[in-house]
């Protein structure tokens, strides 16, 4: 089990310490041209939750490879490119400029920007044409059956999944306008978690593709719960904020969390979450 | 990044006008430069808030607290005793390297003020404004030589020309300042999730471009920031 962090969620430039304490940093979502992102407000806490609308800000592709991506692979630690854009051809065409990193993500489910008109399918294919790069493709929830994606994806030749994105959401402020200037945004943190943990069970249950589990992790306990279901590798993300030195604590809790459950290590949490129609099939 | 997140004792909440002023154990923790911040835990709540530091005696660091919401009517209801995650100092303090200060508050501005004029020394020229009688009674923490305004009298009608003015208030006096003094160091406020650069919440017009107030602030020169337009109109009635 890996753990890193959601894509937007660190800095690992401006928290090099923060990023060291992971396996792996994920970094913000890279489109073809810079992107000074959505004007503020961009973030308003809600009772269990948190939305953003940062709306993929970046240095674009150019200035990423020529300046970010080399200061990064000096950080020591294996190195993830959320990669984005508006059409197949965009994601593709970064893809074909990237090497020497550890995996592409696939940001295919940015709430915060017009989709891609491509579909998840598409787009992955059209990546896997240039590069022989480990892809990750990033999915939504709020897609009625993201199982079925995770298929379509699968035999698109995705090499894994990271599941799942935020969700699109609205807060309001006292005087009922929207908090964020965007009007909504991507809602993330506690709230999530359930959403998450049957978004990654429902495509473990249909695919064998390595799963990066997301959605408000915050503690051991949440780490084993995602296992449970079927991750393979657990990211945080809303968490850092409020907590920098989340990954060590996560890590360190994961020993009583085991204990707690009745489980001896954290491999052995694995698919114990399993639905059980699943369980009905392999008992039959 | 030389901060660090540590779980601090509050060891005094106390009423100052219409204020807050929380202080907890110090509990290792560095002080900073004046006009940097401390994420602090909001009991019950998601996301901590910033605050600047206010007073750092030894062992102690205190904030000034003003109840907006409720992040910050947790953080002003800690009692003795209570603990809380303390992560700091963060961001770009004041530059203390100044021949004729000035220090500028407006309302809950004041909060850096007394850690900022101990560190200047001496006894620098304070002027603090404040909406009403009430919320002006938290210049009680504020050193004596302190001139202080009341509505409808301007903070910006203080004489400011010639002097190297360091602020802390509202947006609108900011600009104000800012207006009549080009070189004023000035200190932004923003909500932000983290206060370390990593959410990208707290972007604001820096040098042209939407930059991370965290990171590159809060405190800045006046020419650094852009006032929005509707800021403009507010700024030539602003109070403090």
């Amino acid at each position: 089990m890996r753990l890193l962090n959601a894509s937007g969620c660190l800095d690992a430039l401006a928290a090099p310490e923060v990023a060291r304490a992971l396996d792996g940093f994920v970094t913000k979502t890279v489109t073809p041209l810079p992107r000074e992102g959505n004007a503020p407000p961009r973030i308003a806490e809600t009772a269990h939750g948190m939305l953003n609308a940062i709306g993929l800000a970046n240095p674009g592709r150019e200035r990423f490879l020529a300046d970010n991506l080399p200061r990064l692979r000096e950080l020591g630690i294996p190195i993830w490119v959320s990669v984005g854009g508006f059409c197949a051809e965009d994601y593709a065409e970064t893809c074909a400029r990237l090497s020497d990193i550890e995996a592409i993500e696939l940001n295919l489910s940015c709430p915060n920007v017009d989709e891609a008109a491509d579909s998840a399918a598409e787009i992955v294919a059209a990546c896997r044409a240039t590069t022989a790069l480990p892809l990750y493709a990033k999915l939504s929830a709020a897609h009625p059956d993201i199982a079925e994606v995770a298929r379509a994806v699968a035999a698109a030749g995705a090499t894994g999944l990271s599941i799942i994105n935020t969700l699109r959401a609205v807060a309001l402020e006292r005087n009922l306008r929207p908090a964020l200037a965007r009007g909504s945004g991507g809602y993330s943190g506690p709230a999530l978690k359930p959403v998450a943990l049957h978004a990654v069970r429902a495509c473990a249950e249909t695919t064998t593709l390595p799963i990066v589990g997301m959605g408000g992790i915050a503690t051991g306990r949440d780490v084993l719960e995602f296992l449970a279901c079927g991750a393979t590798d657990v990211a945080l993300g809303t968490v850092l904020f409020s907590d920098p030195d989340a990954p060590a604590r996560v890590r360190a809790e994961l020993v009583a969390a085991c204990s707690e459950a009745g489980v001896a290590s954290p491999d052995d949490a694995v698919g114990l979450g399993k639905s059980p129609e699943t369980e009905a099939k392999v008992t039959a | 990044m030389n901060a660090s997140r540590r779980s601090c004792r509050v060891t005094d909440s106390e009423r100052v006008g219409l204020y807050t002023l929380v202080r907890v154990e110090r509990n290792g923790l560095e002080p900073g430069i004046p006009g940097q911040f401390f994420m602090l835990e909001a009991p019950g709540r998601l996301l901590p808030r910033p605050f600047s530091v206010c007073l750092a005696p030894p062992g102690e660091l205190a904030f000034l607290v003003d109840v907006v919401g409720p992040g910050t009517e947790a953080i002003a209801a800690l009692e003795p005793g209570d603990e809380i995650a303390v992560f700091g100092p963060l961001g770009n303090g004041y530059r203390l390297d100044v021949e004729r200060p000035l220090l500028v508050g407006g309302g809950i501005g004041i909060a850096p003020l007394p850690y900022l004029a101990e560190q200047l020394g001496g006894e620098p020229r304070i002027v603090a404004g404040f909406r009403s009688a009430e919320h002006a009674e938290a210049a009680s923490i504020l050193p004596p030589q302190t001139e202080v305004v009341i509505d409808p009298t301007l903070v910006t009608s203080c004489h400011l020309e010639g002097w190297d003015v360091l602020a802390c208030g509202p947006e609108p006096m900011l600009h104000a300042v800012a207006a009549l003094c080009p070189t004023a160091q000035l200190a932004w406020e923003a909500p932000m999730a983290c206060g370390y650069g990593a959410c990208y919440g707290c972007v604001v017009e820096i040098d042209g471009a939407l930059k991370r107030l965290c990171v590159d602030g809060p405190v800045l020169a006046a020419p650094r920031v852009k006032p929005a337009c509707d800021k403009l109109s507010q700024a030539t009635e602003a109070i403090a």
